[in-house]
């Protein structure tokens, strides 16, 4: 077999982020070098600063940059790179892509270009497993139907039943799909999966499939070489999603026992070799609670949540993608793999779940993740990272491994807690009430979970939440006096004629929620007055206040709290349940920061995709007033009012920053809320 | 530097006696706090709020930095007389931006903010605070001009507060009025001679004579807006320098101006570090005598006032009812003088006056803690001079130009008080104990000297002295007296600058210090120091 051997010598990574760090560190340690394409956005990238060299591609755009085949097949013959590691995303899944760059020489570090082919499109993909005898879901295509055509669009519907989803063919993580519950919405979902599923992927095909409730998501990866082998590595549960995008991963699943982990493995492995895949490759199912299974697509690239199978089977899987892509045979030793304890990542967005998950953008003022045993972090960001609206909001990986799943679990959810994340609005509070979910923690989750259960400001109501927050202000409090030029080693806010407290005010990040806090100390550093929000926090007694960490005693227990703190942001961490992070307002606000009644503001840097509205249209409360495209993702901005549209102030194609007015809408009189 | 013992016996039945009466006091000084905090009660207060307005004590806190110390100068000022306590005016020292400032904000609440005699005094005084610490001063307007029955006793005095923010002006301290209602009439010169001046949109009021008085002078018809609005100042006259929309705004714009004054001290900055005494002041309250004819010792006093309670005793074995030397508050050098037995003798009247120009050679600021019942008097120190020796003290401290603080612990009587700078001698800043008492004597002493001039007179003339009607008489001037010397009627006169609790002696007397070294800090010089 050496003879066939084509060494990998500096690998082109065609990618970013997170993914783009973890190739590259596999790359070192190989020895391999490498070269990263990058956008105008990500020149200070760490993934861009991380590896040997750098490739500009113009514009930041994915179009223009790390979807250009052209540009990037140059930018590897410039610098000699003799292969191409796509990454996920991207050109990982498109046929034509690595067609081009195999034939430009390089070696594609992926599956062969036709069963990309073959399983790129869900459409023809299903009716392949269905020949090979692969379980599928009933579905409808919408290739001979109008889609001009509200009738036959909703004929077709018919044919697989609600509810369904609408799917792209192409593509994956939940972009180009809608959840059909009604006929009636059908024709929009077609539509609307078609524009982003076009935007995302260069391919507007959607189809219909039945949609499974109560079902969970249960995947098998495979590795196969280009010797005829192919392997199973174990199962990953992905049941855990929102919007058809997963957030929590783990392995093995706790609704698969030996039995069934043999027999989903022995159907991945006929569904990879029914389109001779080669490399590593994922086959998704859905699993019902009977134990039955069915197909739902194949990724053919490293999935994002590749880490749990690594730490349950001690496997590199970018390393074999290196081995196999060179033409080595897979070791023996992974026809019978490991299955060790227990493992399971979270995926941190800069989302807010609490706002329709509203992508989050911005600059990563602090950015630390804790270093525990057995805890992995595969973060594409740190400290001074923009989060730009142009790419996948996803920050980081947290990974943990452990004997069994509750001890996976329990160091997982310290992990997320004692993350500091400022900058950015995070679904960690999320991630961390799902962990903390009966549900979850009986291993009962389906793909339904986040539906029934939004996991979404629990942490708001928490009853140490008024304690975390006077943790910040008193923190905030002695950071001040720090800080203090003048008449600083007076105590904090003494006065002779006590009449007024000390007043902070604080804005969660996640939900909007405004708090004040009050307080007062005496003339010996005592606190003589608290309360949060005009009810009195009785009992606490402080026994150390310092700008980053406070103790105190409540009812004879002492707790205590460490603030982060960046510009106005904060996170405070300590009895409660949960990490609170809160922007800390201005006392005193400039006016020109309070927009005019009525003003519907931009959520997030975007691009105007649609006006609904024109100038002298009523609406109601609730209405959508304009449509955002921010982050590959449709976001409808809707009036939170009833009242007359008096003004739009963009177009269609506008890029708006995050807080311009895009229209105002006057309130009727008496819904001014 | 050897610190003070600590001598202070905390178990002793004296140290609880005078606890407790100290805890009265300050509990009924707490409750007259209470009362000037209501301001002009609920209906009034219930009305500004509904206006969308701030009281005059919300103003101030959110002018000045958040968690930075405050000190509020006369609280009680007005107490014991006919005009409502406080004076209708809140005046401070605050931090804004790191820049200490004096801080005057009418209370709206009161009678409007009308300016009565008592609010002019305040007023007065702490523009004089300004003027002699060199402190910007920051005019928080809102004020229905004078109060009209008592125009005659405010017409003619009022004038010297628009002297004095101009010349303060003059002198190159920054003066900012930020206008939240009515300064209409004389008023309008308040923010019409302030170096900054901003506006609230459709609250400020600025004009020499309003609607009524423009038709019957000229016969114009006009209204409020044109005459005296935000806007109109703001776009016309340019009287406004900033407009605020609201009054969060102005006091930011407040904020904004004095953050740019690049205003500094002329002082020198503390020598150290602001090391705490080594005994909890809290024992500040069992110090003073609740019966004043005991004496205390002043040491237990500095042990817990001074930095690291380190107390460098200059002449102590001389002149021992003067306890003198030099010691350091919140860094800053001082050199202090305290009254020990009360009384001033020839020796103690001499050691003053040496101590306080060796002050004065070494630039050292001077704080005074009275407890004085006078100069002596008697046979043998009238013959050893003790007029002579008072005046070398009083003359001393006339002449001495370096800034000086009092602070009343207990009793000051007669030209003890003056020799020990009492409030005719120009303290800076002049600060009392809630048992503090003030008077030409003691009321005791008072009432029995008139009861011996009217016996002798009563002899001299031959007729029968009625001795139930000079029990009546003494018993009804002990009885006047004791209340014109408590400490409340002197902080009503603004005899001082406000009473304060024991504990807070230290800081108070940090605030003042911080405050005089804005303004350069020199002594007498041209005489050599006389040895006495």
């Amino acid at each position: 077999m050496t003879s066939h051997l084509q060494p990998i010598a500096r690998v082109l990574i065609a990618n970013r982020g997170e993914i783009a760090l973890r190739i590259i560190r596999t790359a070192r340690a190989l020895g391999v070098t490498t070269v990263i394409v990058h956008s105008d956005a990500d020149t200070h990238h760490p993934a861009t600063r991380a590896a040997d060299l750098a490739v500009r591609l113009e514009g930041n755009s994915p179009s223009e940059t790390y979807l250009r085949v052209d540009a990037i097949i140059e930018a590897a013959r410039r610098t000699g790179a003799d292969a191409i590691h796509p990454g996920y995303g991207f050109l990982s899944e498109r046929a034509d892509a690595a067609q081009a760059i195999i034939d430009a020489g390089l070696i594609w570090i992926g599956p062969p270009p036709s069963a990309i082919a073959a399983m790129g499109s869900k459409i023809a993909s299903k009716q392949r497993m269905r020949a090979a005898g692969v379980p599928v879901l009933p579905d409808a295509v919408l290739d001979g139907v109008d889609l001009d055509d509200p009738q036959a669009v909703r004929g077709a519907a018919a044919t697989v039943g609600v509810p369904l989803l609408v799917k792209a063919s192409a593509g994956g993580g939940g972009r180009g799909m809608r959840r059909v519950q009604h006929l009636d919405e059908v024709v929009d979902a077609v539509s609307g999966a078609r524009r982003e599923a076009s935007n995302a992927f260069g391919d507007g095909t959607v189809f219909l499939e039945r949609y499974v409730t109560q079902s969970r998501h249960v995947e098998i990866q495979i590795m196969a070489d280009r010797h005829g082998n192919v392997v199973s590595l174990h199962e990953r549960d992905c049941s855990v999603q929102r919007r058809h995008q997963k957030i929590i991963e783990e392995a093995p699943s706790p609704a698969v026992d030996d039995g069934l982990r043999r027999r989903m493995g022995e159907a991945a492995v006929a569904a990879a070799k029914a389109v001779d895949y080669v490399g590593a490759g994922t086959v998704e199912f859905l699993l019902d609670g009977d134990g039955a299974f069915a197909f739902l697509e194949m990724n053919t690239r490293l999935q994002v949540e590749h880490p749990v199978t690594e730490a349950v089977t001690g496997v590199d899987l970018v390393a074999l993608q290196f081995a196999v892509a060179e033409g080595r045979t897979l070791p023996p030793e992974l026809h019978t793999p490991a299955l060790n304890g227990h493992a399971i990542e979270a995926r941190l967005y800069a989302e807010d779940p609490a706002n329709g998950y509203r992508p989050s953008t911005g600059t990563l003022v602090t950015c630390q993740f804790p270093d525990l045993p057995g805890l992995r972090v595969d973060a594409g960001v740190q400290t001074g990272t923009v989060v730009s609206s142009f790419y996948d909001p996803m920050l980081a990986k947290v990974i943990a491994h452990g004997p069994d799943r509750l001890s996976a679990i329990r160091l997982l959810r310290r992990a997320l807690a004692d993350t500091v994340v400022l900058g950015v609005t995070t679904n960690r509070a999320q991630l961390l009430q799902v962990l903390d979910h009966p549900t979850f923690l009986k291993g009962e989750a389906t793909t339904a979970f986040l539906e029934h259960y939004d996991c979404v400001g629990d942490h708001q109501h928490d009853d140490d939440m008024p304690w975390a927050l006077a943790a910040v202000a008193l923190a905030d409090q002695a950071d001040t006096r720090r800080g203090a030029t003048t008449l600083a080693g007076l105590p904090s806010g003494w006065r002779n004629h006590a009449s007024e407290p000390q007043q902070r005010r604080y804005r969660l990040l996640d939900g909007d929620l405004e708090h004040v806090v009050q307080y007062r100390l005496d003339r010996s550093g005592r606190l003589v007055h608290l309360g949060v929000d005009g009810v009195a926090l009785a009992g606490a007694e402080l026994l150390d206040v310092q700008p980053h960490h406070v103790r105190g005693r409540v009812d004879g227990i002492t707790m205590s709290w460490t603030v982060s703190r960046a510009g106005d942001l904060r996170q405070v961490h300590g009895s409660g349940r949960y990490p609170v992070v809160v922007r800390a307002l201005p006392r005193l606000p400039e006016p020109s920061s309070i927009a005019a009644a009525g003003s519907l503001a931009a959520p997030m840097p975007g691009l105007v995709v649609r006006i609904v509205v024109t100038p002298g249209d009523r609406v109601v409360a609730g209405q959508t007033v304009v449509v955002l495209e921010a982050m590959k993702m449709e976001h409808d901005i809707h009036s939170p009012h009833g009242g007359t549209v008096t003004e739009v102030l963009v177009t269609a194609g506008t890029q708006v920053d995050s807080g311009q007015v895009l229209a105002v809408v006057e309130p009727d009189a008496g819904d001014a809320s | 530097m050897p610190a003070l013992p600590d001598r202070l016996d905390i178990s002793s039945e004296a140290y609880r006696t005078n606890r407790a009466a100290q805890e009265v006091l300050l509990a009924a000084h707490e409750e007259l706090l209470a009362e000037v905090r209501a301001g002009g009660g609920e209906k009034y207060v219930a009305r500004h709020r509904q206006r969308g307005k701030l009281l005059a004590r919300e103003r101030v806190e959110a002018l000045v930095d958040p968690d930075s110390p405050l000190l509020e100068l006369s609280p009680l000022a007005a107490w014991g007389t006919s005009f409502p306590l406080g004076a209708s005016l809140v005046t401070a020292i605050g931090v804004i931006e790191n820049t200490e400032c004096v801080i005057i904000a009418n209370e709206p609440t009161v009678r409007g903010g009308a300016t009565n005699p008592y609010t002019m005094r305040k007023t007065l005084r702490a523009m004089e605070i300004a003027r002699h610490n060199r402190l910007p001063l920051v005019n928080l307007v809102e004020s229905g001009g004078a109060d009209l029955p008592t125009q005659s006793e405010i017409f003619i005095p009022g004038g010297q507060s628009f002297h004095d923010i101009t010349e303060l002006s003059g002198m190159g301290v920054p003066t900012v009025a930020v206008v939240f209602g009515n300064s209409t009439a004389g008023g309008a010169y308040v923010p019409g001679m302030s170096d900054y001046i901003v506006m609230i949109e459709g609250r400020s009021k600025v004009f020499l004579g309003g609607p009524p008085l423009v038709k019957m002078a000229t016969g114009e018809e006009s209204d409020d807006e044109s005459l005296g609005g935000a806007q109109m100042h703001a776009r016309v006259s340019g009287l406004a320098d900033y407009l605020a929309i609201d009054e969060l705004d102005a006091l930011r714009l407040g904020r904004q101006v004095v953050r740019r004054l690049n205003h500094r001290r002329l002082g020198p900055a503390p020598r150290g570090s602001a090391r705490p005494p080594l005994y909890d002041p809290d024992q500040l309250l069992g110090v003073a005598s609740a019966d004043q004819r005991i004496p205390f010792d002043p040491r237990d006093v500095l042990a817990r006032v001074v930095d690291a309670s380190e107390f460098d005793e200059f002449k102590p074995l001389y002149g021992p009812s003067l306890v003198t030397g030099f010691a350091e508050i919140h860094g800053y050098p001082v050199g202090i003088l305290a009254n020990h037995h009360g009384v001033l003798f020839n020796e103690e009247a001499e050691k003053g006056a040496q101590f306080i120009q060796l002050a004065n050679q070494s630039d050292t600021p001077l704080i005074f803690l009275q407890n004085t019942t006078g100069f002596m008097v008697g046979k043998d120190y009238e013959q050893r001079g003790i007029v002579k020796d008072g005046a070398k003290m009083i003359n001393a401290v006339t002449n001495s130009t370096v800034p000086h603080i009092t602070v009343h612990l207990a009793a000051s009587y007669g030209a003890g008080n003056y020799g020990m700078c009492g409030r005719a001698f120009g303290p800076r800043f002049l600060f009392a104990w809630p048992n503090a008492t003030t008077a030409v004597m003691g009321p005791q002493q008072l009432a029995g000297v008139l009861s011996i001039v009217a016996r002798e007179s009563a002899a001299s003339l031959g007729k029968p002295f009625d001795e139930a009607g000079d029990e009546a008489m003494r018993r009804a001037v002990e009885a006047q007296i004791d209340r014109e010397s408590e400490a409340l009627f002197m902080t009503g006169k603004l005899y001082d600058d406000g009473i304060i609790d024991p504990r807070d002696t230290r800081t108070v007397l940090a605030m003042a210090l911080s405050a005089v070294h804005h303004a350069p800090v020199s002594g007498q010089r041209g005489w050599g120091v006389f040895r006495m």
